[in-house]
């Protein structure tokens, strides 16, 4: 048997508290983990944020020296003692033995040089003997190695002309240009597109196949793993909870936990059980005008159309769109990033001005109202926000937070205001005693429920949530899916739901309208889209949806290779 | 490129304009007899007389000021009791304290303050950024502590204290320095560098403080970013990764910063000026608000405000050369 390439022993990181904190505040955030890795072989490390996952990725480079962090155990890479190696030999496994990718290709590349530049660089590091020419020779071919056209012109470009896709690739190649033994990919497709995505992870398994080097992908998505390793460590606060081949873990999870995390992944080939819209039980508080029958249209679009930008920098976000939004139902809105769903999202809601186009809300243009004329209606159409934490004001209590919307709608007494907040907070399941407390004192999922909270203030009849659970772990996900279910059938509203994740957008609609590039290439009742896809982008979205069972993931690569 | 830089000179001309319909009105309303301060303090009432109607003081305000701006555009004749004078286009007046043209005094002190300027840049740059990198990597350090101290006393010393400080060190006591005298670079760039040497000092002193906090904080903030631990992550080691990525991502608010004080350095060195007997544009201010010699002031004035409005346009286009993701529109 050949020595392991990872071998991690009894692995805990603790990170001390604050200045002036007392000592027990420490966060151990890392505990009692071990783990190998065989030479060549895949393991995927899947846990919810927060579970440690991202810092055992980075002790295996020891990032944490200098940061203050508390390391214990034993880390050894390709045989070197990571956490004990002096400063001169950890350099030579950073980069040379072990390269390691990051989560957001952006901000993981220094923005002022070129890239073909800074991969050089890197090589140099490495290579110390070669010349800057052979370095950025080295570097025009690691680019053209990952996919990127026309890589001598392009290894000038710096990361802000690359596209997001195309950063990742540059950030690989930077991994490759030393010929590593490990990768260490820290969620390395999470701020990527579906398809964009597809295309990473299986050029991470061609250059797998190619190079024989051992990877580490860290992911909270389960998808990602079953097809891109061999092995699975599922970890829960700081703890390894399940470790094994991936097809075992997938399909019989031992651990409690691990059955937990599968069941709240919202698969794209499941058909939900819908029940029929029932009238609203009752309502927070009655709305203001007759409520509208179920099915009948609420918000209808025709020819919508958004410019942005003027002349020589004009361009489109959405174009022609038409669609209508019945009283009751969910209309999901897929599409890759730039497709133009949140502008359209918020041209619904009258955020936006349409350029063209007219927009009706019960039978009434509201697409070209002034915004005097639009008050009275503002509070019926309302809008949940994809990041809780930047759509809160950090300096206002949840609890006004949630009132702003009853101030600004005219009412005027202050303890029916802070009653009906109260309401509100309950309502979306959260302490009503917590409406003197600040947005950092709540969780992700928390806060997306005071966002919802302070959506619902207003009565509203339309709700436009862009990407409301994108920024949630899936179990959180689950339960702010279930919240928005359940509000649509209490109090009869209807749902625009946004989101870039096929799989989220058919669990919770009852149709769906596919968009690219500013326009809506498919729309129907959610099952026929997605069990029957007619357009091809539809089809390819779909496909490029990763799976859980690793053998039809594999499948599925074999087929994208041919194609 | 181009139309960004049109638009831009078309914003300066209407500052500038501005600029000398605010010096005019102010002069107008302002105490201070122009004509008495030129005649001199044995002429009466009937000399004084003359002055004005030479000086065209008479005429109303908003013709004293169209004749200044046809003089600006086209040129002017000025009597001047025994002949006429040409003062060729852009004329901006004659002094009313010795009738030379007021772009021939500017013109000869424009060397002066940009000399000064100009190496007072380079020695705040030199003590501001290199203190304040020194304190974003070794945060308790005795250097760091000594320029730290150093600059924070320099900018909240006045600097004709300083200035004085300087002059009492270095030329009277240990007489290393001679007594600034300004000798111009062309004449001799040794003689040049010496006697301005104790200006630029005390400048840099006043300038670094700023300089230093500014470097510290964008250094720290660029340390924070991603793309500095992807390199610590690649094994490249801790001086490059500070050399060539940290301070390069401080780079572009000193450099816009900079280029605004060098901007403003060009009418706030007075101070400077006078005390080291510089003569420069701010000294002639000065001298020139003394004895309301209106057409003097009016021009160091443009001449400042032209400083700063170029400077403005020069940080942006710098800015946005340090930093492509920036685009000038």
């Amino acid at each position: 048997m050949t020595a392991p390439l990872v071998e991690v022993t009894d692995l805990a990181i603790t990170f001390p508290a604050g200045e002036g904190a007392r000592p027990e505040d420490a966060v151990r955030a890392v505990d009692k983990l071990s783990f190998t890795l065989a030479p060549g072989r895949a393991l995927g490390i899947v846990g919810e944020s927060g579970s440690g996952k991202s810092t055992v990725a980075a002790a295996l480079l020891d990032l944490h020296r200098g940061t203050g962090a508390r390391v214990g155990g034993t880390v050894r890479v390709d045989g070197l003692d990571v956490l004990a190696a002096p400063e001169a030999e950890l350099r030579r496994l950073r980069g040379g033995t072990a390269a390691m990718i990051f989560q957001d290709p952006l901000s993981s590349l220094d923005p002022y040089y070129a890239i073909g530049d800074q991969i050089a660089e890197v090589h140099r590091v490495h290579r110390p003997d070669a010349s800057w020419r052979t370095a950025r020779a080295r570097a025009v071919e690691a680019l053209d190695r990952v996919g990127i056209a026309d890589a001598a012109r392009r290894a000038r470009s710096r990361p802000h002309e690359f596209s997001g896709g195309m950063r990742q690739r540059a950030l690989i190649a930077m991994a490759l240009a030393c010929e590593p033994r490990l990768m260490i990919a820290d969620e390395p497709t999470t701020a990527l597109d579906v398809t964009v995505q597809a295309q990473i992870l299986d050029l991470l398994h061609e250059l797998r196949a190619e190079t024989a080097m051992g990877l580490v992908l860290v992911t909270h998505d389960l998808g990602v793993v079953a097809g891109s390793v061999d092995e699975v460590l599922v970890m829960r606060a700081g703890r390894a909870v399940e470790h094994g081949p991936v097809g075992e873990v997938l399909s019989a999870p031992a651990a409690p936990y691990t059955k937990e995390l599968l069941a709240a992944v919202p698969r794209v080939d499941a058909v939900r059980e819908r029940p029929a819209i029932p009238a609203p039980r009752k309502a927070v508080r009655p709305a203001p005008s007759a409520a509208p029958a179920p099915g009948e249209p609420l918000v209808e679009a025709t020819g919508l159309r958004r410019e942005f930008g003027r002349r020589a920098a004009r361009t489109t976000a959405v174009e022609e769109v038409s669609l209508t939004v019945r009283a009751g139902e969910t209309l999901g809105l897929v599409g890759e990033s730039g497709s133009g769903k949140t502008t359209l999202g918020r041209m619904l809601v009258r955020l936006l001005d349409p350029t063209a186009g007219t927009l009706r809300y019960r039978g009434r243009e509201i697409g070209s109202l002034g915004e005097r004329q639009l008050r009275p209606l503002r509070s019926e159409l309302q809008m949940v926000f994809q990041d809780p934490a930047s759509s809160l004001n950090p300096r206002r209590t949840i609890g006004e937070s949630v009132a702003d919307p009853l101030r600004a709608a005219g009412e005027l007494d202050d303890a029916a205001i802070v009653r009906r907040a109260r309401e509100l907070l309950e309502r979306v399941g959260l302490d009503p005693a917590w409406y003197h407390r600040y947005p950092h004192e709540f969780s992700g999922g928390q806060r997306q429920r005071v966002g919802i909270a302070r959506a619902l203030a207003p009565s509203p009849r339309l709700l436009v949530c862009d990407e409301p659970v994108s920024a949630l772990d899936v179990t959180t996900q689950a339960q702010v899916m279930e919240l928005l279910g359940e509000l649509r059938r209490e109090l009869g509203l209807s749902l625009v739901f946004i989101a870039h994740d096929l799989a989220v957008v058919r669990a919770v609609s009852d149709r769906v309208a596919v968009m690219r590039a500013g326009r809506i290439v498919e729309e129907g009742p959610v099952d026929t889209v997605y069990d029957h896809p007619q357009h091809p982008y539809t089809q390819g979205l779909l496909a490029a949806v990763p799976v859980l069972d690793p053998q039809v993931a594999a499948d599925r690569r074999a087929l994208r290779a041919v194609a | 490129m181009t139309g960004y830089a049109l638009r831009r000179l078309g914003g300066a001309l209407i500052v500038l304009f501005l600029l000398s319909v605010l010096v005019y009105l102010l002069f107008y309303v302002a105490p201070g007899d122009p004509a008495r301060l030129a005649c001199g303090p044995r002429c009466n009432a009937e000399q004084i007389r003359q002055v004005q109607d030479q000086l065209g003081l008479n005429e109303p305000l908003l013709t004293q000021y169209l004749h200044f701006l046809q003089g600006v555009v086209s040129g002017r004749d000025y009597s001047t009791g025994t002949g006429v004078l040409h003062c060729h286009a852009p004329c901006f007046g004659l002094s009313y304290q010795n009738d030379q043209p007021v772009t021939e005094l500017l013109s000869a002190r424009l060397p002066v303050t940009a000399s000064l300027a100009l190496g007072a840049m380079v020695l705040w740059l030199l003590l501001g950024v290199g203190t304040g990198l020194l304190s974003a990597l070794r945060r308790g350090g005795t250097t760091e502590r000594v320029l730290t101290v150093l600059t924070l006393t320099g900018t909240a010393t006045p600097v004709f204290i300083t200035g004085l400080l300087l002059l009492m060190i270095f030329c009277a006591y240990l007489q290393w320095l001679p007594f600034p005298t300004y000798v111009p670079l062309t004449e001799d760039p040794e003689q040049w560098a010496w006697n301005l040497l104790l200006p630029w000092t005390a400048l840099a002193l006043l300038e670094s403080a700023k300089y230093a906090r500014l470097t510290r904080s964008a250094t720290l903030e660029t340390l924070a970013e991603d793309h500095i631990r992807t390199f610590r992550a690649y094994g490249v080691r801790e001086r490059t990764v500070i050399g060539r990525h940290a301070l390069r991502g401080a780079l572009p608010p000193v450099i816009a910063l900079n280029a605004v004080d060098l901007g403003a350095m060009f009418g706030g060195a007075m101070l400077t000026e006078t005390l080291f007997g510089l003569p420069g544009i701010g000294q002639l201010l000065v001298h020139s608000v003394r004895s309301v010699d209106l057409p003097v002031v009016v021009g160091a004035v443009l001449a400042i405000g032209a400083a700063v409005v170029l400077a403005g346009a020069v940080a942006d286009v710098l800015y946005a050369l340090a930093d492509r993701r920036v685009t000038l529109t």
